[in-house]
């Protein structure tokens, strides 16, 4: 009974350390192909046009809600020791260093790694895969690397759209509803702002583009099994990307941020 | 010191199974330069299996697989590149990229794999996809709008768009109809007849091979069970060659079936 409970850990564990190493293969596999000519330009372009331009709209809208959600709960936390005044200061500081990447990078992964991993995924079961491999092509130089670095270079720009957005939010909730003086809002927003905050919450969300199209090419690579097994390739993407959005977001703020 | 040139492809020893299924069991074939070898057997034998490791798709457990006297199992992705630009493979689905429009599937591996300009590579293209009686307008479209038995010509012309020595043709003619099975035959015998290809074609279709074997191989249970000219074939003396050409359902290959 014990046995067969500690056996059980131990077989997930090494599971676990088998898929890890998987994983760490295909980024190696991934890193090496960078330095492999040729480099298909027009195929990094079109990744970041789908991945940046027709992503605009939804974390656009997000950060513009989560911007005016965060004035009025703000607002209401501190009007309860007075301290109202610091609701610009807040709602700035916590879209630029927080919620703006968190968001744009669980928007991306929501919208772009599922449709990586389900289009990559699709091309492995149906053997497209093999015949580039057959046509002498790199399914990782091809494939793979373009949707890493269109994520690696792409969601910063989207995440300063987001922060704009999300401090446009309080503004807008600020001076309409809460009957701030638009000038001293704007101050407010200045006066506590680093470039710090926003340059380091862009090398956040950069981390987290890579997560969620190393996701989706992770998943969509190693798929089998048919439209199946596309589906299931199309969840794991979507949820492990997001699971390590929320873990590697902890880890670098404690490591920018703490002192 | 044998008489016979070496072989262009020799297998040697093949294993390869999937989840502990044993597929392919020592599995042993040569196949000589310039000749038409068809494979022949039952459905989900592992002859689709087989190619994909003669390509390095798949990874054998055991075996040795040499191409021009050449090992190819295990060996780098330079090398396995270099290799991939003297073959060519028709995928049992066709395999066609959903995202690039005909023309552009079938000169794939002429602009990507070798460098052929553009221009040049649609020229070619579009007369390989005359070949297989495509015209210029189906150039235009997506697989997506294709029928699929037009896909599997467009794959077919992919296949044989760069000349390549060694072409692999995974069921051809299924799903064709009748006649066009013949003009895809006949596009078979005339790369290996004129362009000098050693061609190995996987088929169900007992006229098609006929039509286009120079010698036939049939595996059954992971092996190489019986070879010969494809004049031998009716005359093999073995049972379960003799059952498969006649596609008889009685005989020593027992399809796991029950009645209803
Ligand atoms: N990627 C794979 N993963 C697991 N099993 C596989 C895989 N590919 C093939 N198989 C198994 O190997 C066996 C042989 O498959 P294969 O596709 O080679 O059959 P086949 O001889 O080509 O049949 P058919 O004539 O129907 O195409 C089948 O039982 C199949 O289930
Ligand atoms: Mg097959």
């Amino acid at each position: 009974m014990i046995f067969s409970f500690l056996a059980a850990i131990g077989a997930g564990f090494l599971a676990f350390l088998a898929a890890t190493g998987r994983l760490f293969l295909f980024v190696l596999s991934s890193l090496a192909a960078l330095f492999r000519p040729p480099f298909y330009f027009r195929l990094l372009l079109r990744q970041v046009v789908e991945m940046g331009y027709f992503s605009l709209p939804v974390v656009g809208l997000t950060a513009l809600f989560t911007g005016m959600v965060l004035a009025l709960q703000s607002y209401v936390g501190f009007a309860r020791f007075n301290a109202e005044g610091s609701v610009a200061t807040v709602v700035v500081l916590s879209m630029t260093r927080e919620l703006g990447p968190v968001i744009g990078g669980l928007m991306v992964a929501g919208r772009v790694g599922a449709a990586i991993a389900a289009e990559i995924g699709t091309m492995r079961v149906t053997d497209q895969i093999d015949a580039l491999t057959t046509l002498s092509t790199d399914p990782f130089r091809y494939l793979v690397l373009p949707r890493l670095l269109a994520g690696l270079i792409t969601l910063p720009f989207l995440v300063l759209v987001a922060d704009v957005l999300g401090v446009f939010g309080g503004f807008l909730v600020g001076t309409y509803k809460l009957g701030f003086n638009p000038a001293g809002y704007l101050d407010q927003t200045h006066q506590f702002l680093e470039t710090r905050d926003v340059v380091l919450g862009l090398v956040k969300a950069s981390v987290f583009g890579f997560i969620v199209a190393l996701m989706g090419c992770y998943q969509g690579y190693h798929s089998r099994g048919g439209a199946e097994g596309v589906g299931q390739a199309t969840t794991h993407a979507v949820v492990s990307a997001s699971v390590l959005i929320l873990l590697s977001d902890y880890l670098l703020t404690q490591a920018f941020f703490a002192r | 010191m044998s008489a016979h040139a070496a072989p262009k492809i020799s297998v040697r020893g093949l294993e390869k199974s999937f989840d502990g299924k044993q597929v392919l069991n020592g599995l042993d074939l040569d196949i000589a330069e310039g000749e038409s070898l068809v494979v022949i057997g039952g459905s989900g034998t592992g002859k689709s299996v087989l190619v994909k490791c003669i390509l390095g798709l798949l990874r054998p457990e055991a075996g040795s697989i040499r191409i021009d006297g050449a090992e190819t199992v295990g060996i780098g992705w330079a090398a396995r590149q270099r290799l991939m630009r003297r073959i060519g493979m028709l995928f049992q689905g066709g395999a066609l990229f959903d995202s690039l429009k005909v023309w552009e599937n079938v000169a794939f591996g002429l602009i990507e794999g070798r460098g052929v300009e553009r221009n040049a590579a649609q020229e070619v293209a579009l007369s390989k996809l005359a070949a297989v009686g495509l015209g210029r307008e189906v150039g235009e479209l997506y697989p997506a709008e294709l029928s699929g038995g037009m896909q599997k010509r467009v794959a077919l012309a992919r296949a044989i768009a760069a000349e390549p020595e060694i072409i692999f043709f995974d069921e051809p003619t299924t799903g064709l109809d009748p006649i066009m099975a013949d003009v895809i035959n006949d596009l078979i015998l005339k790369c290996v007849r004129d362009l000098g290809a050693t061609a190995v074609s996987i088929t169900h279709d007992m006229v098609s091979t006929k039509k286009i074997a120079d010698r036939i191989a049939m595996l059954h249970q992971g092996r190489i069970i019986w070879q010969g000219r494809k004049e031998e074939i009716d005359r093999s003396g073995n049972p379960f060659v003799d059952q498969f050409v006649h596609g008889r359902a009685e005989g020593p290959i027992a399809m796991e079936v029950r009645a209803l």
